[in-house]
């Protein structure tokens, strides 16, 4: 086999990081093939300076016999390299054509509208991806408009393929649908490069993986002849339980319950009559699709949304037109799902975010005047039981990780010791270190008696942690299910709408 | 009485003629709108092209060639513009304010300066009026559409020559691209700096025509602070518009009516305080949501750093 892509020795520091240390990889023609790494283990780094993004500080990158010194993507591009960036590179008022030839327009000054049309046409009938070409990116679901980014990279005859985490945004059948693209463009022999944190996808696709830890590429192995716990043992540099293991379940009563909820947000119901419970001792996992309305549910259980009608119960006290703090101060507690904006105050200091639900209360506070000591103290004693790194309790929260930023939310919130932990998507984008520590805060939570209402697009999360699954699709509850009774392929069809019957329901 | 009123040529003649010095710097806005830069100079601009016409055409003795010189300075002024917002990623708001300030101040100073206090001189060339046969015979139409000024006709053609640029040239959708999304544009090889300029530049050509068309059209002198406010109004009427050239020119002709309206109507027993304020009422129920909602470009306003 030919080799496509060969980087030898690259290197790329940026101020106070080594991003890339002499890393090393070799792609062959045909082949797919996988870098494996957490995040900040220098994938993303990589892949930009194969793109021409980054000037690499010494090493070199040949496709082929060419030499390649990329200034600009605009090289890159001439030269054969296509890329499918994680956050989609579309202009979504544009249509699918438009977008597709897009900086390589046929013809000179006038825009050849049916021309272009027919070429997205054709190019998706060869490449077997449905798409109109007249249609709206806008309009489009994640999965299409991934497919437009695969069209933009063959209209723009690649001989290289990179995708960078192509199924962090996708549904189950997406990605299957995804992984059937991909085996057909190998089958033409295109070689393509994917990027991903995800292990099981991983061994599925992959030819060969390239596993990456702290800057430098740590092993290439075929796919085939290693098994999931040597590669996350790679990628993590020690030993990684890879399964949770869940004590057994002590049930108590219940503690939140929700009748017949309805939730508007702008002009449309969002939730319809949604109703169920969460008991002591439970982790209750909603799953479903971004944009299903179960992120209204959550801001309507905090008190952010109004409910239309319905009530909601905690501990058979009604709160439905409580404020957001007396239900704060009634037990809730919540991990909102985008840390950065609603979760923490990003110019604050540390001390200043542990107080944010607190800080007018005593200790913290004496006759409206902040008490630095008590909160000095407070924010010493948390960074150390959830082992916030750097352990500075006056650094601003915009300058931890993304991991350590959630550390400092969960901590937060469980140490007021609530009886209810709403978590949205609490490991959305962390490494497997800080997944893993976040799952076992879960889970122990839930062995103290406490009620966890875990609602996560990840469906392995799901899975993983939950006592009985709630599946939400367009504003209802498409059915209650214990875990260890419903497969990941069924949950990944009612994500999608398709009733499975009354079979299982609960 | 109202009747009457509508059925008069001169008012809906007036209305074209009021249209044209708002269709045109909104225009210019939906070019540099359409590349992501916010511009709210066009008031400044139209200044610039108001005064450095009447410049170049009394001292060339071509009011052709005061219109040039206009464009020119209205490209220079926007480039420094550009400069200002797209190469140093400063806040178009303030920067496009400070244009404004800047070129109220340059041109009242310049105006007493080169010409005194008596102001532009009477002789300078002015942009010539056209009749055009066959149309201005027929009656009613005529002497609405056949005897206008040369930069009326020519803002009609700007408007589907802007239409055809835009929506139907590759050019245009680069620069659509560019107001959307500059880091896929980017990714997609486009040159988004440069594309930014072209925006902003054309747009500023466009608004130093609308000044151009007061002083040299309408007027034949310069006055300081003539614009008037029109290059707001212009902002309104492309956001009423919908960031679109045609969409621009029916909001400026809704302008220019209820500015004419208010000429004609002066004297007829309506307090001429309350007509006068006919454009800007409208102006304020345009942007109240009267238009139905209106989305800007995606990226509009937002300066584009490639390194984040």
């Amino acid at each position: 086999m030919r080799t496509c892509l060969e980087v030898r020795e690259i290197t790329k520091s940026f101020p106070g990081v080594l991003a890339n240390d002499h890393v090393n990889l070799t792609v062959r023609e045909g082949e797919i093939h996988a870098i494996l790494g957490e995040n900040g283990a220098g994938k993303s780094t990589l892949v930009k300076i194969i793109y021409g993004l980054y000037k690499p500080d010494s090493g070199s990158i040949r496709l082929y016999d060419q030499e390649l010194n990329f200034a600009s993507p605009r090289q890159a591009i001439e030269a054969g390299i296509g890329m499918v960036h994680q956050h989609f590179m579309l202009i979504p008022a544009l249509t699918v054509a438009e977008n597709v030839v897009l900086g390589g327009e046929p013809g000179r000054i006038h825009y050849r509208r049916k021309e272009n049309v027919e070429i997205v046409r054709q190019l998706a009938k060869q490449y077997h991806m449905e798409l109109d070409p007249d249609a709206k990116v806008g309009d489009l679901t994640v999965g299409l408009q991934q497919r437009v980014e695969i069209l933009k990279v063959f209209y723009r005859k690649a001989k290289l393929l990179i995708l960078d985490e192509p199924t962090a945004m996708l549904t189950p059948q997406e990605v299957e649908e995804l992984i059937l693209v991909m085996e057909r463009l190998r089958s033409q022999g295109v070689p393509i490069v994917f990027i991903s944190h995800k292990l099981d996808e991983v061994q599925r696709i992959s030819d060969r993986v390239t596993v990456m830890r702290a800057g430098k590429t740590v092993n290439t192995v075929e796919t085939k002849s290693t098994t999931p716990q040597e590669l996350a043992n790679l990628m993590v540099g020690r030993e990684v339980v890879l399964h949770v293991s869940k004590p057994p379940q002590k049930l108590g009563e219940p503690v939140l319950q929700l009748e017949d909820i309805v939730v508007s947000s702008g002009r449309n119901e969002k939730v319809k009559k949604v109703s169920f419970d969460v008991h002591r001792g439970e982790i209750f996992g909603l799953a479903g699709i971004d944009g299903n309305g179960q992120f209204e549910l959550v801001e309507a259980i905090t008190g952010l949304l109004p409910c239309k009608t319905g009530r909601i119960r905690l501990l058979g006290k009604d709160i439905t037109s409580s404020s957001v703090q007396h239900r704060t101060n009634a037990g809730i507690a919540y991990i909102p799902q985008d840390r950065q904006l609603d979760g923490l105050v990003m110019d604050f200091e540390l001390t200043e975010n542990f107080v944010l639900r607190d800080f007018s209360k005593a200790p913290f506070a004496r006759l409206g005047q902040m008490q630095v000591k008590p909160i000095e103290e407070y924010a010493t004693r948390l960074s150390e039981d959830f082992d916030v790194r750097p352990r500075r309790i006056h650094a601003f929260a915009q300058n931890l990780s993304g991991g350590n930023q959630q550390k400092v939310i969960l901590a937060r919130e469980v140490s007021r010791n609530p009886e209810l932990l709403i978590a949205a998507q609490p490991t959305r984008g962390l490494d497997v270190g800080a997944i893993q520590f976040i799952h076992n805060k879960l889970l122990e939570l839930r062995s103290d008696g406490k009620a966890i209402l875990l609602v996560s697009l990840e469906l392995d999360e799901i899975l993983a942690l939950s006592d009985r699954i709630g599946v939400f699709y367009a504003g209802r509850l498409m059915g209650i299910f214990p875990s260890g009774q419903v497969t990941r392929e069924q949950l990944g069809l009612l994500m999608t709408g398709v009733d499975l019957g009354s079979g299982g329901r609960l | 009485m109202l009747w009457d009123t509508l059925a008069r040529p001169d008012l809906w003649a007036a209305t074209l003629a009021m249209a044209t010095p708002i269709a045109l710097p909104a225009l210019g806005g939906t070019f540099s709108e359409r590349s992501g830069v916010v511009n709210i100079a066009m008031e400044g601009i139209m200044l610039i092209g108001a005064f450095f016409g009447v410049l170049f055409s009394f001292y060339t003795h071509s009011a052709w060639l005061g219109l040039l010189g206009a464009l020119l300075m209205g490209a220079l002024i926007s480039a420094l513009f550009a400069y200002v917002t797209v190469s140093l990623g400063a806040d178009q708001v303030i920067v496009g304010m400070s244009i404004n300030i800047f070129a109220a101040g340059l041109t009242a100073f310049l105006l007493n300066t080169i010409f005194g206090y008596g102001g532009t001189p009477r002789e300078t060339p002015a942009l010539p009026n056209l009749t055009i046969p066959g149309i201005s015979d027929i009656p009613f139409v005529g002497p609405i559409l056949g005897s206008q000024n040369v930069v009326v006709y020519l803002m009609f053609f700007l408007v589907f020559a802007s239409h055809y640029f835009l929506f139907h040239t590759n050019l245009g959708l680069r620069i659509r691209a560019v107001g959307e999304n500059p880091q896929a544009a980017d990714t997609a090889g486009l040159n988004v700096r440069n594309l930014r300029y072209l925006g902003v530049m054309i747009g500023g050509m466009l608004s130093s025509l609308g000044g151009v068309y007061l002083a040299l059209g309408l007027l034949n002198s310069f006055e300081v602070n003539m614009s008037g406010g029109r290059g707001y109004i212009a902002m309104a009427a492309m956001i009423f518009g919908k960031w679109t050239p045609f969409g621009s020119l029916g909001a400026a002709l809704l302008f220019g009516f209820a500015t004419a309206l208010s000429m004609i109507l002066q004297g007829g027993g309506i307090s001429s305080n309350i007509i006068q304020m006919l454009p800007y009422a409208l102006t304020i129920l345009a942007l109240t949501g009267l238009v139905g909602r209106s989305t800007a470009p995606a990226a509009d306003g937002i300066p584009y750093n490639p390194n984040k």
